[in-house]
């Protein structure tokens, strides 16, 4: 028997993915076996694509078992490969095309209320994560993958920043910790990823290395989109070194708290209130505005409790937080609608930006709404107030017309 | 005699027989085209005198009510769903009849369920030769193949009282599983162990059949009321252990869906009802079994709540989530089809507002209208539609025949009629260029809901009017049948044979599609 490889996932339960099994043969030519789900109706579709990937890696001698439950393209061609990787020395690439939607570069300033987490190993739940428009998607090949299907996520996760449209959320990977981190990189930064979380981020030094990585392949590969950084605090010492963690590279954009591991580094338990975590959230929230990023607050993971989340958001943005990690789709709405400004906010944000407008028009340097000056905090913050509300659908962007109408 | 024969294009291009089983059908002439002649179907005139003087028709047992009742070959026997999936009659009275070696029958139920697969034996053994109703999944892939001996026939629940009142299907032998009953033959199912609301599917076989029979595990003395089944159209009543078993009325179809994804499609859907217009006060609505559809109607219940409004009527299926609506006062009346859940059948039974409705009150095409036509806005579902929003409901797209019609075409004739569907289920795409099977014609399917885009079709330029500057993804269809199409690939064509195993019949009787054999 020859060298043998399997890849992918299998069992009653597991939809649009498949799982492949890959023996490597000295003769004998090629045997491939398709069981789909599909039916008649993918069969040929998925053999082609085999055979396509097999031409690629030259493999003229080989059996491969697909067994199939609705997987895309992209995801068996992911499978195939990370089957192939184990088993035969090769530097080829198997790149699915990239399609235009995903070519799209992202802001330092862009909003970053809410960014879905999504299994690397898990081609369901990347399908429609974008339909439910979180304003980032994270690819993540740390936490949410066992380590048995870590070789397995970098080439499903390449493909996916390939192929799936995510329908304009940024498109993030959480790559792992240290030397693993490292060599995730060279599967992400040349297929237009827009943004990299740092897990377990301790010292400004470990954003250094990955940033000077993710330099070193764009410049052999020439490429010019710009690439974010975003640190996750999640220890004590973390939690010190926030400033220099978050001023430790000219592309870091935002810096997020993790608390699971932060309570369990700091020996206790985490709740709902958050007094355990109070000093570290305060403190991310104070580094992070000192090194102008945005602070970024950890997930909530009750995703069945709707109001908690409510409150968890309330208090994230009274404590000076951007935005929140999701785990679930259901929490994106939630959390975009608490993190925007309340009616208050804007009716008085409105009456802000509107004096200051009529000031500039009569130029005048000093703003006043009635007897009251405005002092130019004040209206910086009313704009932003203003841009939230429109850039999460409370606002029409022409209410300013339609008011005046 | 053929299973099939005389095959012709209909209306919508669709090769069909015109002789199915030895019965003349005519093809499909297009909506409102096909207008019956003639008297309705008449059954035999009984006399009191040739039956009991007491009005005792009890006998001994369901087999001593079969014999008496004539059982032969080549019979029609009918039975009901009422106990949806806990269905414990029709194995039984099929497994009675190979006993007698009775042979070719016909079953005739209104609709079929998985726990009716002991079935497929007595197909093989050909006690029965066909099934005309429905083929839900192992009927279904029997079916499909091509190893019924008959050719099967699907009609919606108006089809099937419309085929019985015109005479085209002549039920020998109705069996009514009745959770309530007295030695007279009045019957109802809103008590008794086996409590599951209504008996509303039976109603035609009572009126029609030549000879009925009732089977209850609850007697009462006379009279038990409400009578729901009354005992004049009885010939014999029949005590028996258990009739039904209530608890598998709720089946996976009957619960809200805890998916994301079919959450937002079901929310899209709510959104577009109110930016149309179509949610006010007094307005009416009906959102079928699938945890989607009851997604909406949750939805729905939000949106009025908000507005203080209320619904004049919800039409059910009813579950919990509607019955919490009428009591909540969302809505003045249940008129209910067939109840979902245990919450229902309470409900029912305790509410005055929540109103037990037959097949011939809500959906009967050949009558002088029905309700059904009074609901502004229905909520359905759909296995493929193709881009003329034709719609399938019956087969899968690899051309199996696995679902039954339900009272899914006499719904298309309410106001509005909207399919929140996803784009793709595990790489097939939903929307397409051609559906496997037609079963609703696409003039009276009015808007596609899916998670990447909402299509309208052309023909409502009023709700495209109103919906014009909507914040909705509004698109075309054939935009949603490329965006599938881009993200799952071009599925090959499922390979069929010539063979037609099963006809798909119109509201009106017409053969809208037929449905072919697969090549194993």
């Amino acid at each position: 028997m020859g060298k043998t490889a399997t890849a992918g996932n299998k069992g009653d339960k597991i939809r649009s993915d498949c799982h492949v099994s890959l023996e490597l043969k000295d003769s004998g030519g090629r045997d491939i076996e398709v069981n789909t789900k599909t039916g008649i109706l993918f069969q040929d579709v998925i053999r082609k694509k085999a055979e396509e990937v097999l031409n690629h890696f030259d493999l003229k001698n080989a059996r491969l078992v697909v067994e199939d439950y609705g997987a895309l393209d992209f995801v068996i061609a992911a499978r195939i490969e990370a089957a192939i990787k184990q088993v035969a020395e090769t530097d080829k690439e198997f790149l699915p095309e990239i399609i235009q939607e995903n070519t799209t570069e992202s802001t330092r300033e862009q909003y970053r209320f809410t960014r879905l987490y999504l299994p690397g190993d898990s081609p369901k739940l990347m399908l429609n994560a974008g339909i439910h428009y979180p304003n980032g998607v994270i690819l993540d090949l740390e936490d949410a993958v066992a380590p048995g299907k870590k070789h397995d996520a970098r080439f499903l996760v390449r493909n996916a920043l390939r192929q799936v449209n995510f329908y304009g959320a940024e498109r993030m990977v959480r790559i792992n910790q240290g030397e693993r981190g490292l060599i995730d990189l060279e599967y992400v930064v040349p297929h237009h990823v827009n943004l990299v979380l740092v897990p377990k981020a301790e010292t400004a030094e470990d954003i250094q290395k990955v940033n000077e990585k993710i330099e070193a392949i764009q410049k052999e590969l020439n490429l010019e989109y710009p690439i974010w950084l975003m640190p996750i605090i999640e220890s004590a010492l973390g939690v010190v070194k926030a400033y220099e963690i978050a001023s430790a590279a000219d592309n870091v954009v935002a810096m997020a708290i993790g608390l699971e591991d932060y309570t369990a580094d700091l020996g206790t338990l985490r709740t709902d209130e958050g007094t355990e975590s109070f000093f570290a959230r305060s403190q991310l929230v104070n580094a992070a505005r000192a090194a102008k990023v945005q602070p970024i607050d950890s997930v909530f993971s009750d995703v069945e409790d709707m109001e908690a989340l409510k409150q968890n958001v309330l208090r994230s943005k009274a404590l000076g937080f951007d935005g929140m990690g999701c785990i679930h789709p259901r929490q994106i709405k939630v959390i975009k609608q608490n993190f925007a400004p309340d009616e208050a906010e804007i009716k008085k944000a409105k009456k802000i930006y509107k004096a200051f407008v009529e000031a500039e028009k009569k130029g005048l340097g000093v703003v006043s709404l009635g007897t009251k000056m405005i002092d130019a905090p004040v209206v910086k913050r009313a704009r932003r107030s203003i841009d939230v509300a429109i850039k999460t659908g409370i606002l029409d962007p022409d209410w300013m017309e339609k008011e005046e109408k | 005699m053929k299973k099939y024969d005389k095959i012709v294009k209909n209306a919508l291009g669709r090769e069909v027989p015109t002789v199915v089983n030895g019965v003349e059908m005519p093809p499909y002439k297009g909506v409102g085209k096909h207008i019956p002649d003639g008297r309705k179907h008449a059954p035999r005139i009984p006399s009191m005198a040739n039956y009991p003087e007491d009005g005792n028709k009890l006998v001994p047992g369901l087999r001593e009510a079969l014999q008496k009742a004539g059982l032969k070959d080549g019979m029609t026997i009918s039975t009901h769903h009422h106990f949806r999936n806990g269905d414990l009659l029709a194995v039984q009275i099929f497994d009675i009849a190979a006993e007698m070696g009775v042979k070719d029958l016909v079953w005739y139920p209104s609709a079929s369920f998985p726990c009716h697969e002991p079935l497929i034996k007595h197909m093989e053994n050909g006690t029965i030769d066909h099934i005309e109703g429905s083929m839900n999944g192992p009927l279904g892939k029997f079916t499909s193949e091509g190893n019924m001996s008959g050719t099967g026939v699907l009609r919606s629940h108006g089809g099937r009282y419309q085929a019985v009142q015109d005479g085209e299907v002549q039920i020998d032998i109705a069996v009514i599983a009745a959770p309530t009953a007295d030695e007279f033959g009045n019957a109802h199912g809103l008590e008794g162990d086996a409590a599951c609301g209504l008996l509303g599917f039976a109603l035609a076989d009572s009126q029609y059949a030549d000879k009925v029979i009732v089977a209850t595990d609850n007697l009462v003395p006379f009279p038990c009321i409400p009578w729901q089944i009354q005992g004049n159209y009885v010939d014999y009543t029949v005590v028996m252990d258990e009739v039904g078993d209530s608890s598998k009325i709720v089946s996976g179809t009957t619960r809200i869906t805890k998916s994301p994804d079919r959450q937002l499609i079901a929310e899209m859907t709510a959104r577009f009802c109110d930016q149309a217009g179509i949610i006010k006060d007094g307005w009416s609505f009906q959102a079928g079994a699938g945890g989607t559809s009851l997604s909406v109607g949750n939805y729905f219940a939000d949106i009025m709540r908000e507005r203080n409004i209320k619904a004049r009527f919800v039409r059910g299926g009813s579950n919990k989530y509607l019955v919490d609506m009428l009591e909540e006062g969302l809505t003045d009346y249940i008129l209910d089809g067939q109840t979902f859940d245990l919450e229902g059948v309470r409900s029912m039974r305790e509410n005055p507002g929540h109103v037990n409705t037959s097949p011939f009150t809500s959906y009967n095409y050949h009558a002088k209208g029905n309700f059904a036509q009074f609901v502004d806005v229905v909520v359905l579902g759909a296995t493929e539609v193709d881009v003329n929003f034709n719609a399938n409901v019956a087969t899968h797209s690899d051309g199996y025949l696995l679902h039954g019609l339900g009272g899914w075409q006499n719904c298309l004739f309410s106001k509005t009629v909207i399919l929140p569907i996803p784009l793709f289920r595990d790489r097939i795409p939903v929307v397409r260029d051609e559906v496997t099977t037609i079963c609703g014609p696409g003039e009276l399917i009015d808007v596609i809901v899916t998670e990447r885009g909402i299509a309208i079709n052309p023909r409502r330029t009023d709700l495209i009017e109103k919906l014009k500057d909507s914040d909705l993804p509004i698109k075309t269809i054939e935009e949603l049948k490329d965006e599938a199409e881009r993200i799952c690939g071009k599925p090959a064509k499922p390979e069929l044979d010539d063979e037609i195993i099963a006809v798909i019949k119109w509201v009106d009787g017409t053969v809208i599609d037929a449905v072919r054999k697969v090549k194993a």
